[in-house]
Parts: C-alpha cells; sequence; structure tokens
C-alpha cells in the first residue's frame, strides 16, 4: 500500500494506482477529457493536471502513479488556473455555438466548462475548418474536435479497423482518415464505436430527422414506423425518464403523437430472419459436403461491410437471409401494402435503430425487394428518435402505455434477445431445434452462448447432430477469429457476429 | 562625448544570445516525422526575423513567402501557389544583397525542390504525406530499435539483468554495442532540449557489466526446419541466435578460424576486448540448435548451389572484408600493406612487430585511425596519418581522432599520396604526397585540389593503406546472386528478388557499415525467413518496464566516459574506455526523459513489445 495526502485527506491505496483512481476512490473528482480507462491513457487534454508538493510543473493525475509520501493538492490555486487556462484553450478552437448543437447537454468539454463557470474566454476564436464527405452516414465535424484521440484508439484497439489516424503535426494537427484517403474510400464498418466514445460531437451520425418531418407532413404518405428491439430500453435515457418508466409503449403512444400511420415493432421480422437463417443452416447441414462452413449470421451491417472489405473471399459464408431491418422493410411495402390495399410506393417506411450501419443498409441497391423504390426510406438512431420527441413538444413523463399496430406488431420474443450477444445464435440455434424435431427445446438448452466474452464457442446436439458455434463481438475479436479459421486452428457450423464490443 | 566606447552586451542582447543555444540544441533533438512544410514556414519566419529590413526582396518578399506558404498549410493555396512560390523564392535569391535574404530564399528553393509532392498533397487534400511511426527518437534511430527508454529505466531502477533481457529483445550483442556501438541513437535525444544527449551507450555498458549471467530465453519447439549462414559476422550471429530462439535449426558457415567477423577481425581488443567478445558469442550460440561450420568457406565447396540443395533458407552475411587498392605508383613494394590484412591477423593473435619502425597510414576513416593506433601499440617508432582532405573533413569518429592524435599519431592532413618510393630491394622507403588546398564544396563535402608546391617525402617503412574495403561477390554471383555496385542486391526486408529462400544482410549488402545495422539486418532477415519457413514466432520480453516518476527536469551535465591515461594505454591492447562508477550510471539515466511516456510515445509507437 501506499500513503500519501489528497487535498488535505490522508489516504491509502495499492501501489500502481493512479492519482486519477487514488482521487475518485475517496471522493475526490478531477475532470478529464480526453481520458478513457485502458483505451485512452495518453494525457493530452492536460485537464486533470494537478499539484504535487515539491514538484515545479503540474502532473496529469490521469497517467501517473501514486508514491508514497505525496502530497497532492487537485484543485490549488496553480493547478486550477492551469486547468481553466487549458479549457479556454481547447474552446479556442471548438465551435462553441452549443445552441445548435446536437450533443448539448451530453458533451463533455460543455460541463467541463460550466463546471469551472467559465464566464468567457480569454482567446479570440480560431476554428479549424470543417471538410467532410456530404450524405455519407458517419459524420465528422473538424470544427468541433478536441483531438482526445479516442477514436483513433477505438479503432485500433478494439475494432482493429485503423479508420482514424493523427494527421499533420504541429498546429495543424487533426484527426483525419488514415493512408490520406476519405472515409468513403476507407473500409470503415459504420460500427459506430468512435461515436460513442466521442466526448464531444465531432462524431456523429448524419441527422435524418428531416426527412422523416416532411413524410410525416406530407398528406399523401403513409408512413410505417418500426422499432428495434434494443431502442426500448435506451430512448428514455436522453430524455431524462427512468428505466422502468420508459417502456416500449410509451415510446409507442410517442410516435403515434408524432403522426406515424402505423407503428410496429422490428421484433416481428427478427422472427421471419430467423426463420430463414434457421431453415438455411438445416439445409445446409443436410447438405453438410457440398457447403463451405461456418455460415455466419448476416443481420449486423457493419459485420457484413467489415466482411466485404477485409474478407471478400468469404461473402458466400454470409447467411442469405436480410436483417430484420431489411425484412421489415419489404413486408412493409409489399404484404402490408396489400393488406392495406394501398400502392406500396405511397408507403413511407422508416426503422428506429441503434447504429449508424442500418442507415448504410437501406442504401445498398440490391437489398430493395419490393418493387416500390427504397424498402427502408429512411433511419433513426435513438438520439434521432429522441430529438424528434422533444421537437415535437412531446412530454415524455406524460405519455400513457399505448400497444404496437396490428398485425407487424407481435413477435416471438425471439427478436428481443437479438440485442444481446448471443441472442440471434440463441434464437437460430432454438428454431432450427424446433424445425429439426418438431418439439420446443427446453428454456436454458441453448442459454450458455450468450454472454460478454469477445468471442465464445460452445457444442450442441441437434438431432444427433453436433454442432460447434460460436459467438463473436467487436471487430477485433472477429479478426481473430477469422484468422484462426483461416488457419484451421478453429472449425465451426454456425457464427454469429456483432460489430459492437459485448452486451449483456 | 567619448571618440570610441567598449562594446557591452545589454541583458536584452545577452537573454537572446542564450535562447540562439537553446533553439540550437532544439534543432539537433528535433523529432522525426515532422511535416516538412511546416518546417519550412517556420525557418522562413525566423530568417525574416534576421533581416535588417533594407532591401525590398528580403523586407517584403520574405514575408510574402511565409503568407504563401501559410495558405498552403492553412487551405487557400492552389497549384498556382506553388509556382508562385518558386517564382518569389527565385527573384529573392537572385536580386537579395546578401546571405540573409539569398540565402533564406534558397532554403524555401531546397524545400520545394526536395519536397514538392508534400507541398502539392497540402494544397490537393490538406494533408501531409509525412507521418509519425515511431516518435520516441532514441528508438527511431536505432537501426535495431530497441527498447531504449526502457533499459535506461530498468538501470535506473538497478535492475540490470532486466535491461540485458530487454535489449536483447532487439539486440542480441549488448555487451559489444555497449562498447563500440556508434550509438546513433543519441544523436536526437531531446534531452538535447534541456542540456545534452543521455549517454545511452555507456548506460547499456554499465547494465551488461552489472548484470551478471543472464541466460538466453528458452527457444521455441523444435521446427526441424533447417537454415543455413553464412558468416559469422554480427549479422549472421544476431540471424542466428533469433532463428534458434524461434525452434529453427541452423548452422553457421565461417570462413575464418574463429566468429565474429569485423567484431574481431576489423575492431583492435583495445576498443572491444576478446574476452568480452567471446563471451557474448558463447551466450549467443547457447540459444537453441545452433552449428558452428569454421574455416569453411562457402564457394566452391560446398557451393551456394549444394547449400541451396540441404537447407530450408540461407542466409548470407558475408560482410566487406577485402581490401580497396590505392592505385599509385610502387605501391607493390615490400612493406605496403592493406588494414584489413593486417587488423585480420590482429584478430587471430598473430602480431606484426613494428618496433623501431615508421609507419604511414592512409586514410581519415575509423580503420585508419585503428591500425594508426594498432601500430602505437606494435611499438612503432612513429605513426603518421597521411590524408588528403583537413583533419575536420575525416570520416572517422571525433573521439577515434583525438583518441589517436593523444597517443602520439601525427596527422598529417591536406595531402595526398601520389607514390611509393622503394630501396633496392624493393622495400618502402619514402611515402611521396603532394600538398593539398581545401576547395569549393563538392557533393556536400569541401574538395582538396592540388596546391601546386613541392612534394612532401615521408621516410618510412611500412605503409598501411586504409581507404575502405570491398566485397568478395563472385562465389555468389556467379550462382545468380544479384549484385549491384560491388555489393549484393537485396531487398529492404533481406529477400533476393525472384530466389526464394536465399535472404542477404549486413555489410554485403550496405558496404561497409556499423555493427548495429549489421545486427539490425540479421533480426529482419530473422523474422522474415520464419515467415518464409510457414511459422509466425513471436520474439518478446516478459520484463515490465517501470513507469517514470520524476516531472521536473532540472539541467543536468552528461557524465562523458574517461580513458586510462594515454602513457600506460598505449604499451598494451588492453581496454582503453573505462565504465561509469553506480553513482554516475545512475545520475545518467535519471536524466532520460521517458519520451515512450511522456509526449506521443504514449499514444502510438513508443513500446514495441514483440516483433
Amino acid at each position: 500500500m501506499v500513503n500519501l495526502t489528497i487535498d488535505g485527506k490522508k489516504i491509502s491505496v495499492k501501489e500502481g494506482t493512479t492519482i486519477l483512481d487514488a482521487s475518485a476512490a475517496n471522493g475526490i473528482c478531477i475532470p478529464t477529457l480526453c481520458f478513457q480507462k485502458g483505451l485512452n491513457e495518453i494525457g493530452a487534454c492536460r485537464l486533470c493536471c494537478v499539484e504535487v508538493k515539491g514538484t515545479e510543473r503540474l502532473v496529469p493525475a490521469c497517467n501517473n502513479y501514486v508514491q508514497e509520501g505525496m502530497e497532492i493538492f487537485t484543485n490549488s490555486p496553480k493547478a486550477r488556473i492551469a486547468r481553466r487556462t487549458n479549457v479556454q484553450l481547447i474552446l479556442s478552437q471548438h465551435d462553441c455555438r452549443c445552441a445548435v448543437c446536437t450533443r448539448s447537454g451530453n458533451c463533455t468539454l460543455q460541463k467541463i466548462a460550466n463546471d469551472l463557470g467559465l464566464s468567457g474566454t480569454s482567446f479570440p476564436a480560431d476554428i479549424p475548418k470543417n471538410e467532410w464527405t456530404p450524405d455519407f452516414p458517419l459524420v465528422r465535424d473538424n470544427s468541433k474536435c478536441v483531438k482526445c484521440m479516442r477514436c483513433v484508439q477505438v479503432c485500433d484497439k478494439i475494432q482493429g479497423l485503423h479508420i482514424w489516424d493523427v494527421a499533420n503535426t504541429g498546429s495543424h494537427t487533426r484527426v483525419d482518415v488514415s493512408g490520406n484517403i476519405r472515409i468513403e474510400q476507407s473500409d470503415c464498418s459504420l460500427c459506430g464505436q468512435c461515436i460513442t466514445h466521442c466526448p464531444v460531437n465531432a462524431l456523429h451520425e448524419r441527422d435524418d430527422t428531416a426527412k422523416v418531418f416532411k413524410a410525416l407532413s406530407d398528406p399523401d404518405k403513409i408512413t410505417v414506423v418500426q422499432v428495434a428491439p434494443s431502442v426500448r430500453a435506451a430512448w428514455g435515457e436522453a430524455l431524462g425518464l427512468r428505466p422502468e418508466f420508459a417502456s416500449v409503449k410509451r415510446l409507442v403512444a410517442a410516435l403515434r403523437r408524432m403522426g406515424f400511420s402505423y407503428i410496429f415493432d422490428t421484433d416481428f421480422s427478427a422472427d421471419l430472419t430467423i426463420m430463414e437463417e434457421a431453415s438455411e443452416f438445416l439445409q445446409k447441414l443436410k447438405n453438410r459436403d457440398h457447403e463451405k462452413f461456418p455460415m455466419f449470421t448476416s443481420c449486423c451491417p457493419a459485420w457484413v461491410r467489415f466482411l466485404k472489405s477485409q474478407y471478400p473471399d468469404m461473402v458466400c459464408q454470409l447467411s442469405t437471409a436480410k436483417s430484420p431491418q431489411a425484412m421489415f422493410g419489404a413486408v412493409a411495402k409489399s404484404y402490408y401494402a396489400d393488406l392495406l390495399g394501398v400502392d406500396p410506393r405511397r408507403i413511407f417506411s422508416v426503422s428506429v435503430m441503434p447504429c449508424v450501419a442500418k442507415k448504410h443498409e437501406c442504401d445498398i441497391p440490391n437489398i430493395n425487394g419490393a418493387g416500390a423504390g427504397k424498402d427502408v426510406d429512411a433511419v433513426l438512431t435513438t438520439r434521432e428518435i429522441d430529438r424528434m420527441i422533444r421537437a415535437e413538444d412531446i412530454i415524455a413523463e406524460a405519455l400513457p402505455e399505448e400497444e404496437f399496430d396490428k398485425p407487424l406488431g407481435v413477435g416471438s420474443g425471439a427478436g428481443v434477445i437479438f440485442g444481446a450477444t448471443g441472442g440471434v445464435m440463441e434464437a437460430a440455434l432454438r428454431t432450427a431445434y424446433y424445425l429439426a424435431t418438431g418439439t420446443n427445446p427446453d428454456p436454458d438448452t441453448f442459454h450458455d452462448v450468450r454472454g460478454t466474452e469477445g468471442w465464445k464457442e460452445e457444442t450442441y446436439e441437434i438431432a444427433g447432430i453436433p454442432l460447434h458455434v460460436a459467438v463473436v463481438s467487436g471487430l477485433g475479436n472477429t479478426r481473430k477469429m477469422m484468422e484462426a479459421l483461416r488457419a484451421g486452428e478453429v472449425h465451426y457450423d454456425f457464427v454469429e457476429v456483432m460489430a459492437c464490443p459485448g452486451r449483456p | 562625448m567619448s571618440r570610441l566606447t567598449i562594446m557591452t552586451r545589454n541583458k536584452a542582447q545577452a537573454t537572446v544570445e542564450d535562447l540562439y543555444k537553446d533553439l540550437e540544441r532544439r534543432i539537433i533533438a528535433s523529432p522525426p516525422g515532422l511535416c516538412p512544410v511546416d518546417m519550412a514556414a517556420s525557418f522562413l519566419k525566423l530568417c525574416h526575423a534576421q533581416t535588417c529590413g533594407k532591401c525590398v526582396p528580403c523586407r517584403i518578399g520574405l514575408g510574402q513567402l511565409e503568407s504563401l506558404i501559410d495558405s498552403v498549410l492553412n487551405g487557400g493555396a492552389t497549384m498556382v501557389t506553388i509556382d508562385l512560390i518558386e517564382k518569389t523564392a527565385e527573384t529573392i535569391y537572385l536580386t537579395a544583397d546578401c546571405a540573409i535574404g539569398y540565402e533564406a530564399a534558397n532554403m524555401v528553393l531546397k524545400a520545394i525542390h526536395g519536397y514538392r509532392s508534400d507541398f502539392v498533397e497540402h494544397v490537393m487534400r490538406g494533408r501531409c504525406t509525412s507521418e509519425i511511426s515511431q516518435p520516441v527518437p532514441c528508438v527511431a534511430l536505432c537501426p535495431a530499435g530497441v527498447d531504449i527508454p526502457g533499459y535506461v529505466a530498468l538501470v535506473a531502477a538497478g535492475r540490470f539483468a532486466d535491461a540485458v533481457k530487454l535489449i536483447r529483445k532487439d539486440n542480441p550483442m549488448p555487451a559489444v554495442c555497449g562498447l563500440i556501438c556508434e550509438h546513433p541513437c543519441e544523436a536526437r535525444c531531446r534531452r538535447n532540449m534541456i542540456d545534452s544527449s543521455v549517454n545511452i551507450r555507456g548506460l547499456k555498458r554499465y547494465a551488461v557489466e552489472h548484470a551478471g549471467d543472464v541466460p538466453v530465453p528458452e527457444s521455441a519447439q523444435a521446427t526441424y526446419k533447417r537454415v543455413a549462414i553464412i558468416g559469422g559476422g554480427p549479422s549472421g550471429l544476431s540471424a542466428a541466435y533469433y532463428l534458434a530462439l524461434m525452434g529453427h535449426d541452423v548452422t553457421i558457415y565461417e570462413q575464418r578460424r574463429q566468429l565474429g567477423g569485423m567484431l574481431r577481425y576489423g575492431i583492435p581488443s583495445y576498443r572491444l576486448p576478446r574476452e568480452v567478445l567471446n563471451h557474448e558469442i558463447a551466450i549467443m550460440l547457447s540459444a537453441g540448435s545452433i552449428h558452428v561450420k569454421q574455416d569453411v568457406s562457402v564457394g566452391e565447396n560446398p557451393s551456394l548451389t549444394d547449400l541451396r540443395e540441404r537447407y530450408d533458407a540461407i542466409y548470407i552475411a558475408i560482410g566487406a572484408h577485402t581490401d580497396k587498392k590505392i592505385g599509385i605508383e610502387g605501391e607493390d613494394a615490400e612493406g605496403v600493406i592493406s588494414a584489413v590484412e593486417m587488423l585480420r591477423k590482429i584478430g587471430d593473435d598473430e602480431m606484426p612487430d613494428f618496433t623501431g619502425k615508421n609507419v604511414v597510414v592512409i586514410g581519415g576513416g575509423n580503420v585508419a585511425m585503428d591500425v594508426a593506433r594498432s601500430s602505437i601499440r606494435l611499438h612503432a617508432e612513429k605513426v603518421t596519418i597521411a590524408y588528403r582532405r583537413r583533419r575536420v573533413d575525416m570520416v572517422a569518429q571525433v573521439e577515434e581522432v583525438n583518441g589517436a592524435a593523444e597517443e602520439g599519431c601525427e596527422i598529417l592532413d591536406l595531402a595526398a599520396p601520389y607514390a611509393v618510393e622503394k630501396d633496392k630491394e624493393g622495400r618502402v622507403k619514402a611515402l611521396r604526397l603532394k600538398r593539398q588546398i581545401i576547395g569549393p564544396v563538392s557533393r556536400g563535402r569541401p574538395a582538396p585540389r592540388d596546391a601546386k608546391q613541392q612534394d612532401l617525402v615521408v621516410p618510412c617503412d611500412i605503409i598501411i593503406v586504409a581507404i575502405g574495403q570491398g566485397i568478395e561477390t563472385r562465389n555468389f554471383e556467379k550462382y545468380g546472386i544479384p549484385v549491384k555496385r560491388g555489393a549484393i542486391d537485396a531487398l529492404n526486408w533481406s529477400g533476393i528478388k525472384d530466389i526464394p529462400g536465399v535472404f542477404a544482410g549486413g555489410d554485403c549488402v550496405s558496404g561497409p557499415a556499423t555493427a548495429i545495422r549489421a545486427i539490425a539486418a540479421g533480426k529482419v532477415a530473422a523474422a522474415n525467413i520464419d515467415s518464409f519457413l510457414g511459422y509466425h514466432h513471436i520474439i518478446s520480453t516478459d520484463v515490465e518496464v517501470p513507469e517514470p516518476g520524476a516531472y521536473d527536469r532540472i539541467p543536468c551535465g552528461r557524465v562523458n566516459l574517461r580513458s586510462r591515461c594515454v602513457a600506460e594505454r598505449v604499451c598494451d591492447f588492453g581496454q582503453i574506455e573505462q565504465g561509469m562508477t553506480s553513482e554516475e550510471a545512475l545520475q545518467e539515466a535519471h536524466r532520460c526523459l521517458r519520451c515512450d511516456h511522456f509526449g506521443y510515445g504514449v499514444f502510438k509507437g513508443g513500446r514495441i513489445k514483440r516483433w
């Protein structure tokens, strides 16, 4: 144990503890901007610099370790002045028009500046120019970037795709697409991890809300919206709702107030995907000697993009089943249009999805099957639908619970577990079991395949056939698995891949 | 009013003088991978500040150039801008009144001509083609990429055996390099920004000498793949070491009686004691399965073809061991010997006796200094080093030249040998030289020319020619190995075009170079031979580097190594240089700024834990 004093408080922590962790463990908060534990400990923003007695220069708390007898002042006049100056320097190169920023209220830099009580800045604004490919689903705004490098790190270390890099040196240093190419020429999978890790609004999804508002206001359009399973858990957070209050039924109510003609659950088409995938898998198993294994799930468009750019020769092993989003879109503009007795071209099909890659998926020309333009006309992320709820002055706290529309608003529950790592695999195996044996398996038969490990494998038996399956999440883990497959180190029959790192 | 006053410096001037020194040191420590266009713009700003402002081109032109280059950097420039920069710089160069102006413009012209593509990249894409791959300057400049901040930190922590283990991950010859490495790592040490570079080589030596026995790591499971290595010098030995650790079966074919190559047959023992060399080689050979065939020259029997039949891969690392003739009248006289030949004999302990002899050494490189200083130790009466350029132009390391001078070698510079005078028996009587005058710079170096004065005649008994070495490529060329400008033509990954399984590296590819470059080539070859054989063995170490703790950096002098006193050291071939004391080593190790942790190294590059 190491004994030290932080802000006059005598504490004792394990050797190898950072000053930041030692402070946090003792209720002392030091602001950080670039820091992300285990991923980005590069001490670039210098906001966590603290004073150490006997040392002239300030010491960043995030990546320096406690030493015996240290006397630390996290907010001494010297540390405070330096912190305020550095925040003002960052602000001088940040587009501070927070009123028109979609991250306002959820921005680390804004919170730090507010918490410091800054009422102005000593430096004139010197905002870097912003250039980006218009209409690309992923948007990078250079005028917001604080060069924390988290996007570079998550793409390098977790996703292993190395899309981002540091360009230029000196005062011209910025983050850009690696290899001096443009984003649309890159192998970006659109997994969205860089967006998730961005502390400000330098990275975000393309805003498609205006397109949807326009359709909603068009009397000739019949707006059909599908809500992905994982959105039901997340939509309330940004609106400040308690999780137990933010039920999917209240989201249905909000969408109805917004004016959507029909509100459905993607859970419905997740069942279709599972039926397709399980049947295809059983078909392949029957023809085992002539088929290539493993079969890969196809419902994560970021993974599909990854496979196409990194392992194009293995694309043929993807399940031919469309993703639930795409299936729903096709059904909406064919079966459902028939049911309504309307021209499918009048239907404007919207989906609410957790991920930016879905925006790309609906734009792939050969995904469309209904013959009435795009099967899915617009994809909104959870963040966008929340913004629309607010823009419509809907008071979320006052929403009642309402039901999805029929008949596409019901599902077996298989789709609900799609949002969890291993969920697609579990659902597919349960269905395959039923299709092969005619009986339902026990509820827990395939439950072990779920879990947040990055790469998990299990062996099961369906109708006497042994099956080796794997569930992989995160593209860095995916690459490891793919390399092992190619090297012949592992053999699987069926593999679920999700581009996002694991979710419980 | 006084007619004259004594010049005094005011405080501002004195401070600026100080800042000049800071800037000089800062430029020395310039990090790798910076944007060259940005650097050109920054240099120009300094140049402009140096102008008096009298003349138009300088006063206005340099400022306009600054704006133009800034527009290239900040956006707004077009391809026309680049042409305008060039045209403007040319005009300033042609019309500026003094060097402050025309040399400033010349720097811009050099930049435009040297890296126009970077200007274009900025204009077209708003980006730079340069990138920082290894931001830690010492690691970036070490050919073998040794984890220098890592082992310096381990020395500071008193963990000497761990330091040796960490070095061996990238360089299996720490003892040798601790004594004779030319330490390119120190050239741009960031510590220069505060005072001066860390004595990295001295610390390496200290670590090795205080580590005790450090066994080599266990080798990987045997692959039963066989690799032949031709040449047991630093490159061949390094390749053998790593390939053995990877589990391959290695056989070294060594032409001479003993292993070591130029480390034994080129470097005198007063710089590299034989026991240190022998001990290091013994440790390297203890790795995995390495067989050594001494006194075997690969040429006719066995031929390269024989080896290709018997082995799965071959690494050619034959070094540069042939001497070069000077081509002057009387060179065939008895008593004219080559430096290579002399050092080779000394390497096998066949010491010539120069007692009472008058020796002239021709050349200005490290080898010339080695033979001159060896001649002193072989009891020569007088040793003269003849060199056609100036002493400052010598390519030998400054400490070698100074060492030779201290030991009594006379340096006769600006003297070009042109004939050897013989006595009736055909023995050397004297060397005739033509006095030179230093002249205009040619290919980056001031070139000498004939001063048209009376010849110098230096009476002597022995002339040692040390004007460079060549490579014995014939036995390889006839088996299809490509040769370019006298050296084996290998690719940057050590492979040879269109000849799978044959690799080459070290002096025989680069021409005579340094031990660390040869070692690095061996490392590169080992990695690529491993891949060629279908494996991907990882070389790594479990040594954890201590986290840095110090934040304030107070200027502190660099510890330089001392030498034995001249009167004592010239009497034997014992080691000249003396290592640091423990107090010195500790202080010196703490001078390291830990660029692996502070700065860009913590983000990218920095610590390469495995290869």
